[in-house]
């Protein structure tokens, strides 16, 4: 009676056991829903061909997110000072074309996402070490200095008043830029989906599991010897490194920069999307972004002060009811009926 | 007196009144800070509603400014009361951004309201006579209206530090900072000690805000605008100390006008050099504990 029991006990737990491995096994796996997000993308040129400029504003901003989602949602290190990369591709690629000629465009996203990468190493290297209120102040702190300082030196970028009027190769020599965005909205899709699917190898891989490791415990991964401080400053440095690219984007996109990138409106702006889509998953800054600039764009044109508390609220909302997001609320729905459904 | 001196003066002074408007807004921020590790970033609307509290009364009932400055802070106190019972109590055990956002919307929605009611346009207030033009020290003059801001500063540092360090209610509050649990293992009620310190420093908050509308010209944006400078006043004094951040109000409050009056194309430049320095040799702030 005691073995039979203790024998059921066992197979039921091989069983689960080998559920959980091939959870494991297999979370990696594209599915089926993954590819929706980019049909809806492709769809959007078809339906929606006046609005080009606005699409690649929003996947710049997706971009930017993601770059976000990488240190917030899988590292948790809290920052409101993101536009700080963002800032500093989009003015490596403004002043690259216009004191060294360099308008190649390709190339100069890459150029842009090196020197935020090269930046979130030297700056992470030194701020990752602490936490809290620190960290907070530290990332807002670093991004007003970038700012003030390119307003200090403003006969060399252009200030407030910005660089206008900067000009660009023809993409891969042969697409021109062109007054509807088509090209751009293409341009911007594939930068989107390569950088997309360099972060989703990035978050599946050992390297992010010890990432997640560290946001849900990081005593117990100093004490199984992780190398936590390396880590941290590696993914910031990837991180820097998109949202640079996401800058260089946006220079090219308007073919004009102003400091107002740095602002720390900026870094709350891409901060409240990631959280009304949801953290930690990759497609909340595709879902966050998407519904924020759709919302913005209609919205703020009837009236600013709305929107302003619209968001407010939304955050006080999600706080209290929905901290995961709107894809987390969607699971929470899908949870709900599955339990409804079952006898 | 030789002009370089007058210059030193000068800055000294009207760095003193805005290390004065510094402190004054961002003390009760730290110590909450420091009570319940609490990320307050709605702190500054609170101070914006003090401001504008004050535009009312002065403007709408004829009240002095004096009397407006004490009213608007009692009312402010009071009205965050039922915020700190609502909303924050239910997050202290949240993690950091989930306060950062709460506080962020509740400081949204602030600015979206007072926008609609008073416009984006800065306010300005009747002052009393006694209070416009220079006041004459003798050996020079000065702006009377940062001489009284000075004035109320140092009288509110003497009363928060008698409070602080010489009261029942003081001790009781620097227990809670040192060690939350073993303070309410000897029976000090730290929830309520909060809800008082809560109400008290939104109140300052409010005075802060009513001074600044003569200082800075006040906007619903004000409570965004100067909550980074009252984040880093508490961030490198160190959380619930309030020598540090009478300390770190003076750093900065001196280095910024300074700053501004040498280099008037830097802005805050300065400002965020000292916070990013200061915080990394001492990232619990000058009498933080590590």
């Amino acid at each position: 009676m005691a073995a039979s029991e203790s024998m059921t006990r066992s197979a039921e737990g091989e069983a689960a056991r080998s559920r959980a491995a091939e959870f494991l096994l297999r979370r990696h796996y594209f599915r089926w829903p993954e590819a929706l997000p980019w049909l809806i993308a492709i769809a959007c040129f078809f339906v929606f061909p006046d609005r080009m400029t606005f699409g690649s504003q929003l996947l710049i901003m997706i971009m930017f997110a993601l770059s976000l989602d990488l240190i917030l949602g899988y590292a948790g290190i809290v920052t409101l000072g993101h536009a700080a990369f963002f800032g500093l591709g989009a003015y490596t690629v403004a002043l690259a074309s216009m004191k060294l000629g360099w308008t190649e465009p390709i190339s100069g996203v890459f150029f842009g996402g090196a020197v935020a990468g090269l930046v979130g190493i030297v700056v992470g290297w030194f701020i990752l070490r602490y936490r809290g209120l620190t960290l907070l102040m530290l990332t807002i702190a670093f991004a007003a200095m970038l700012q003030e300082g390119g307003n200090i030196r403003s006969d060399f970028t252009g200030g407030y008043d910005g660089l206008p009027g900067l000009t660009f190769d023809p993409l891969l020599g042969r697409f021109q830029y062109d007054l509807y965005g088509h090209t751009n909205y293409w341009y911007t899709l594939a930068a989107l989906a390569v950088v997309f699917f360099v972060v989703r190898r990035i978050v599946y891989s050992p390297f992010g599991q010890a990432l997640t490791g560290i946001r849900e415990n990081v005593r117990r991964m100093h004490a199984i010897g992780s190398p936590v401080h390396r880590r941290l400053v590696t993914v910031y440095a990837i991180s820097a490194t998109i949202a640079g690219m996401a800058g260089a984007l946006f220079t090219q996109t308007n073919a004009y920069v102003t400091l107002t990138v740095f602002d720390f409106d900026a870094s709350a702006k891409v901060m409240v999307m990631l959280i009304l889509g949801g953290t930690g998953r990759l497609y909340g800054a595709f879902l966050g972004a998407a519904v924020y600039m759709i919302f913005e764009d209609k919205l703020s044109k009837m009236s600013p002060t709305f929107w302003q508390f619209g968001i407010g609220l939304m955050l006080v909302l999600a706080v209290m009811f929905a901290n995961r997001g709107l894809l987390g609320l969607g699971d929470k729905i899908r949870a709900r009926l599955a339990r409804w459904r079952a006898p | 007196m030789s002009h370089a001196a007058n210059i030193v003066i000068s800055i000294l002074f009207d760095g003193l009144a805005y290390a004065m408007f510094l402190f004054i807004t961002s003390v009760g921020l730290s110590v909450t800070m420091g009570l319940m590790n609490f990320v307050n970033l709605a702190h500054g609307a609170f101070a914006m509603v003090g401001g504008y509290i004050v535009v009312s009364l002065t403007r709408s009932l004829g009240i002095d400014f004096v009397p407006a400055l004490v009213i608007s802070a009692v009312l402010v106190g009071i009205i965050s009361i039922p915020f700190e019972r609502f909303l924050y109590r239910r997050l202290y055990k949240a993690t950091d951004l989930e306060q950062v956002l709460l506080t962020i919307g509740l400081a949204f929605m602030a600015i979206a309201t007072f926008t609609y009611f008073y416009g984006p346009i800065p306010k300005s207030v009747p002052l009393p006579h006694w209070l416009e033009g220079d006041v004459n020290l003798g050996f020079r003059t000065f702006p009377s209206y940062r001489a009284f801001l000075i004035v109320v500063g140092a009288v509110l540092v003497t009363i928060l530090w008698y409070a602080f360090e010489r009261t029942n209610i003081g001790a009781r509050i620097r227990a809670a900072v040192d060690n939350r649990r073993m303070a309410e293992s000897v029976g000090i009620n730290v929830d309520r000690l909060f809800t008082l310190t809560f109400a008290v420093g939104s109140g300052l908050a409010a005075l802060g805000g009513g001074f600044a509308i003569q200082l800075f010209g006040l906007t619903p944006y004000f409570a965004v605008l100067y909550l980074v400078l009252f984040l880093i006043v508490v961030a490198t004094g160190g959380l619930g100390s309030l020598k540090g951040t009478l300390l770190a109000a003076l750093v900065i409050g001196i280095i910024d006008t300074g700053g501004k009056y040498m280099f008037p194309q830097a802005g805050n430049f300065f400002v965020y050099l000292v916070t990013v320095v200061v915080l990394l040799i001492k990232p619990a702030g000058f009498y933080g504990r590590e």
